[in-house]
């Protein structure tokens, strides 16, 4: 496979028109007046002009809340959006816990600098994003919805 | 025009020969990337630089290396010759006189110099003859909706702190300048216009000549953008009238960090400093410093030498060329890919269609495809373009787009390069699986 196409494999440039989870409402960008167990975050990368407003719901307290639901709205390429789509399908239904340990292995991915391949069980498509690890500038593309996902989740705690 | 002298001995633009043997003094360009020969489609950013000029820098470190206008010792004076001929050289060439050139670090520092000379002239204790550039609340800065950053943010940082006002004139749906709301906006309240000579997405040349009578025709400074004009076509500040210029060393063959300001000699004469400190003063006492005439005035501090020596050898280089055919090869090339990417189906050239005049440049979009992954399919190939806002947020959001893909030629840039960029392009669609016109 050359570079390129292992950038681009086929599940990504499929994820980037899906866009599971792009279903945030244009009143609900402000991300004004969000109830308990609700976390909102934008996030941009001024390089590109990609940007993303994700929102986390989450049920239960404390520790043991779970992620019920991601809802994002967002403008960019097809990494940084096949991304967004990637984690909506993965995290919903897992614990705070396993989101943010997800969270952490992909970053971890991503920086390696093309050395760490995903581990498919844990991380699922999202190991399908491995390949961007070798390209520096594209790393935070796919990092966007990671990011406001951490960022979201945080403030549901 | 005016006609630099390399320009008496041939006419016409270059030639695809004369362009190979031009490529031979730009060693970076022979190299392949991921595969495939590098084709350097991105001189709008910046320049790549011939041996010449890499060489007048490295010759001030072996030869002449010393601190300018102190010092008595042989070398103090080597260096400070070599550092004022520079200026004279880089004058000379936008057809200033040597002490209308002030260096900067970039075209950036260039405009904020400007910016904040006039905001010193706004406030507190000012003397009389720096009142003509104060600003302040029920006053104007005109600028236009197609500005780079650099030449936008400046002057929205200067009117909010004077409480001037700024305004802009509109771009139409071609990239062109609104000429008749221009008309319109001009007024006694006009105190600054500052434009940019040539758009660095559309490629759009803007009117200098009428603009700036315009702007003078109501009192207006006018300072010109000349950040994609000086190093692809034959700049005269004077035929255009222009009170001010700018531009940077970096993407007309010089290295970074150096570029400069002209200003006519008796506004630059007269307006306060920017940055102060060392070198630029005449008497200090414990209360206040008296500043020297421009240039020294607005150069604080140690300066850019050697790059200034390698900015000289960069506009020898040109010159010796001759702009006049420079210009006229790279609007052939842009013709040459503004046609090309017209037809190629899902593709929306920005600015001007192919036929009506651009610089050598041309941003697109493609539909369906994200300007980002546009630009790593075209690396993959070995070409490597610009993607993003290029630093022009407002002239994409007017256009409708969050980001572009750019390809900017330069004199080293052949046909052949511009025909592979073309084939590259109209692969990228079919690659990500995009189908429909
Ligand atoms: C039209 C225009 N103005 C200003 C600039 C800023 O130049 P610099 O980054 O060298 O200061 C650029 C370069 O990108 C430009 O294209």
């Amino acid at each position: 496979m050359s570079a390129l196409d292992s950038l681009y494999q086929q599940i990504i440039l499929e994820q980037a028109k899906t866009r599971t989870g792009a279903d945030l409402a244009d009143d609900q960008l402000q991300g004004l007046h969000l109830p308990a167990g609700v976390g909102q975050c934008h996030q941009l990368n001024p390089v590109c002009g990609d940007e993303i407003t994700l929102r986390v719901e989450t049920a239960g307290t404390g520790s043991g809340r779970a992620v019920s639901g991601i809802h994002w709205a967002g403008d960019g390429c097809s990494i940084s959006m096949a991304s967004a789509s990637i984690l909506s399908e993965l995290v919903v239904g897992l614990g705070a816990g396993e989101v943010q340990g997800l969270i952490d292995s992909f970053r971890e991915v991503m920086r390696s600098r093309g050395k760490l391949e995903a581990d498919e069980e844990v991380l699922g498509d999202a190991a399908a994003l491995s390949g961007v690890s070798k390209f520096p500038a594209r790393v935070k593309c796919a990092m966007l919805a990671w990011v406001a996902a951490e960022d979201a989740l945080n403030q549901t705690g | 025009m005016v006609l630099k002298s390399a320009d008496h001995f041939h006419d016409g633009p270059l030639t695809d020969v004369e362009v190979r043997r031009i490529r031979n003094d730009f060693p970076i360009l022979d190299q392949q990337v991921n595969g495939n020969a590098l084709v350097y489609l991105d001189s709008g950013a910046t320049s790549q630089k011939p041996v010449s000029v890499m060489e007048a820098e490295q010759e001030f470190y072996e030869q002449r290396n010393s601190a300018v206008h102190r010092g008595a010792h042989t070398l103090a004076v080597a260096a400070t010759d070599v550092f004022e001929d520079a200026r004279a050289t880089v004058a000379a060439f936008i057809g200033a006189a040597e002490n209308e050139l002030v260096w900067t670090a970039n075209a950036t520092a260039g405009l904020n110099l400007i910016a904040y000379s006039f905001g010193n002239a706004s406030v507190g204790d000012v003397p009389a003859e720096a009142r003509q550039f104060a600003v302040g609340p029920g006053d104007e800065v005109l600028v236009t909706e197609m500005e780079h950053h650099a030449n936008l943010v400046p002057w929205q940082e200067l009117c909010r702190r004077t409480g001037a006002t700024l305004t802009f004139i509109p771009i139409m749906e071609d990239g062109l300048l609104d000429m008749e709301a221009a008309a319109a906006l001009f007024t006694s309240r006009t105190k600054v216009f500052a434009f940019t000579h040539v758009s660095n997405v559309t490629g759009v040349i803007n009117p200098v000549v009428e603009l700036t009578r315009m702007a003078h025709d109501v009192g207006a400074l006018v300072v010109l953008d000349a950040c994609q004009s000086a190093p692809h076509l034959v700049l005269d500040v004077k035929a255009l009238d222009v009170d001010f210029a700018v531009f940077s060393g970096h993407k007309m063959l010089a290295p970074t960090g150096i570029g400069a300001v002209y200003g006519r000699a008796e506004l630059l004469d007269a307006m306060p400093p920017f940055l102060t400190g060392g070198s630029m003063i005449t008497t200090v006492t414990m209360e206040r410093a008296g500043y020297l005439p421009s240039p020294q005035r607005f150069e604080a501090g140690t300066q850019a030498i050697s790059q200034a020596a390698a900015f000289a050898a960069a506009v020898n280089y040109l010159s010796e060329t001759g702009m006049e055919r420079i210009h006229q090869w790279e609007s052939a090339l842009g013709q040459r890919m503004v046609a090309g990417l017209e037809d190629i189906p899902g593709i929306r050239v920005l600015g001007p269609s192919a036929g009506t005049a651009r610089a050598g440049l041309a941003a697109f979009e493609v539909d369906g495809v994200h300007a980002h992954d546009v630009g790593q399919f075209l690396d993959a190939s070995g070409i490597a373009v610009r993607v993003g806002h290029h630093c022009a947020q407002p002239l994409h959001r007017r256009l409708g787009l969050s980001a572009s893909t750019r390809a900017s030629t330069y004199l080293y840039n052949t046909t052949d390069e511009v025909d592979a960029f073309l084939t590259a392009v109209a692969g990228v669609r079919p690659y990500f699986g995009i189908t429909g016109a």
